[in-house]
């Protein structure tokens, strides 16, 4: 593991009008690092991922990509360098085709012939999805959709992706597949920032996590030794 | 071209290029047949072709880019008044049709602009209200800015507006072919319109299948989510904004022309709601289902009060429905007819509207199989 930091959080703050969601957060990523960031409903995880695609902007703070201050840009070219987000509740385009819904992934790029070898790398980790290229996405699972939209995100070439709560509404089944995708995203050496409620499985999964509560980072630790936190167990894991 | 020639039935799926035909001679054919019935019905025709442009650049707004706009008229007005102000007596101004339709679009253009930028955040029913008022704010522009300078000639409206002029060829007179052939300038008024609409068509098409068109569907169906793809959702609902009034534009510049006379009146809320039930009807998002509703709903109203009086007084000896009453109920009949057994429309967009070969292929495949 690479010691950069690829993406550094500085006391970011975000607001929605006079309401403050987020309170002045500090977040690091190592390139290369499955991070996830947990917490109950309204805690602020979503707004935090959201400001560090750029889908919302930041009141106060710092936010630096690959060592670059990013707050200024928007969404659309911090996409060009190198960040990718899967939207809450998958946010695919429903009344395209799942191939569509793919290609639509790269829209920013020019290499035709890399597309086409990152389409196959992606039907290669998704089977499910490669079956059902000429269906209307819209009609797909959840759990099939929400490999869609991953798949649509790893399109992009991104170096950083962003994942918010790719578990929501899907069967404990579909949700450990969905789980190993995203393992094999990461062993491909893209860095992950997993925003999840199923703390327990997030936890296990990631090398690090950030627990957040009310708009505030309270905790953070290897995600083996927040398992084993009494605080976490109690919080999170449903455990009195 | 493709996609109405799809639209034909059975001939569309089996022989593509056979009923491209169809269509091509129909669209030619159309004001000869309808001289039979009467000149009012070329005229009609004529106007049908105006309301082809308006709802193919709505469908681009609402059908592609998914933004409800209940203001389009003011584009059709914008664009219509240019021509007034530019080639009229009312400032003594006669410019050239091919200068005044593209300062018509042009400031119809930037009208889209002017009511996209305060929108962008806004989606729905939030824009829909804006929108609409924003169709009203221009009519009521119009209406008043008679004073104390005379703009717009309020209430009364500008006339003898010039009409198309072609590289010196007046085609509102009738055009003289030796000495036993006139042909009305009602004809020609069609077939310059059908001009437009064919290249607001091949335009509008390729648009759709660009990466320009592609934006716009993921917009519609999910705008985070377009975002989140590298999207520039703000310049893409410009653009659709802008783009969609352009054709508004030039269908409001033609109208001028055509009629020689516009006011306020003319660009009413009914206006954009008439031309919004024309896609609704039809099929949002498809190009020929669009277009067939546009004619259609221009075409129904008339026939009815061709039709409904005259058989009225047949059966009844008076007329007992007023046909403009007529209108309203049998239009109303027809949309909740159409919202339980079509809810899509006539044509329905389908689903693989970027690649229309696509669906041509498969269509081709199935009869082989068969």
């Amino acid at each position: 593991m690479s010691h950069t930091p690829i993406l550094q959080l500085r006391d970011v703050k975000v607001a929605y009008g006079a309401i403050e969601a987020v309170k002045g957060i500090d977040l690091e990523l190592a390139a290369g690092e499955l991070v996830s960031l947990i917490g109950a409903n309204g805690a602020g995880k979503t707004t935090t991922l959201n400001a560090i695609a750029g889908t919302l902007g930041i009141s106060a703070g710092e936010l630096l990509y690959d060592g670059k201050r990013i707050e200024k840009l928007p969404a659309h070219k911090r996409l060009r360098q190198g960040l990718a987000l899967v939207p809450e509740g998958r946010g695919i385009f429903t009344r395209l085709t799942v191939e569509e819904n793919l290609r639509m992934g790269a829209y920013c790029r020019r290499d035709s012939d890399a597309i086409e070898a990152d389409l196959e790398r992606v039907f290669a980790m998704l089977p499910r999805v490669k079956e059902r290229l000429q269906q209307v996405a819209g009609t797909l699972s959840g759990g099939e959709q929400q490999m869609v939209a991953i798949g649509r995100a790893l399109l992009s070439r991104p170096k950083l992706l962003l994942l918010d709560e790719p578990s929501m509404g899907l069967a404990p089944l579909v949700v450990e597949k969905i789980f190993e995708v995203i393992r094999s995203v990461a062993a491909e050496g893209v860095t992950i920032l997993l925003v999840e409620q199923n703390a327990n499985l997030a936890l296990e999964f990631s090398q690090r996590a950030y627990v957040m509560e009310s708009g505030k980072i309270t905790l953070t630790g290897s995600g083996a030794d927040l398992l084993a936190d009494p605080k976490v167990r109690a919080a999170y894991l449903g455990e009195v | 071209m493709n996609e109405l020639a799809l639209a034909v039935p059975w001939l569309g799926k089996r022989y593509p290029a056979a009923a491209r035909w169809v269509v091509i001679a129909i669209a030619v054919a159309a004001p000869l047949i309808a001289v039979l019935f009467g000149k009012t019905w070329v005229r009609i025709l004529d106007f049908a072709m105006l309301y082809v442009m308006l709802a193919i650049g709505l469908n681009l707004v609402v059908g592609f880019a998914g933004l409800l706009d209940l203001g389009y008229i003011a584009f059709y007005a914008v664009g219509a008044y240019t021509f007034a102000f530019l080639a009229s007596p009312h400032f003594d101004i006669h410019l050239p049709f091919w200068l005044v339709l593209p300062a018509g679009a042009a400031c119809a253009a930037v009208a889209g602009i002017i009511l996209g930028l305060p929108t962008l955040r806004l989606r729905g029913d939030y824009l829909a209200i804006v929108t609409l008022g924003f169709g009203e704010i221009v009519r009521i522009f119009l209406n008043n800015l008679n004073h104390p300078v005379n703009i717009t000639n309020g209430p009364q409206g500008i006339n003898m507006i010039d009409p198309l002029v072609l590289f010196g060829w007046d085609i509102s007179r009738p055009l003289r072919i030796g000495d036993e052939i006139t042909v009305n300038s009602l004809f020609l008024y069609y077939y310059v319109f059908l001009a437009f609409v064919a290249l607001s068509v091949v335009l509008i098409q390729r648009l759709q299948v660009s990466r320009v068109g592609r934006a716009w569907a993921a917009i519609r169906d999910d705008e985070l989510a377009a975002k989140a793809i590298g999207i520039n959702t703000r310049n893409m609902k410009l653009l659709a904004f802008s783009l969609g009034a352009t054709f508004g534009g030039v269908s409001g510049g033609l109208f001028a022309a055509f009629q020689g006379f516009v006011s306020p009146e003319s660009f009413s809320l009914m206006e954009s709601i008439a031309v919004l039930t024309m896609i609704v009807f039809g099929g949002m998002g498809n190009l020929a289902g669009v277009i067939v509703g546009a004619l259609a709903l221009t075409a129904l109203p008339e026939i009815l009060r061709y039709v409904a009086v005259p058989v009225q007084q047949a059966v009844f000896d008076k007329v007992i429905l007023d046909p403009e009453v007529l209108r309203m109920l049998l239009l109303s009949l027809a949309m909740i007819f159409m919202m339980l057994l079509r809810p899509a429309g006539l044509i329905p967009a389908y689903s693989r509207y970027s690649r229309p070969e696509l669906v041509v292929a498969k269509a081709a495949g199935e009869d082989a199989a068969k």
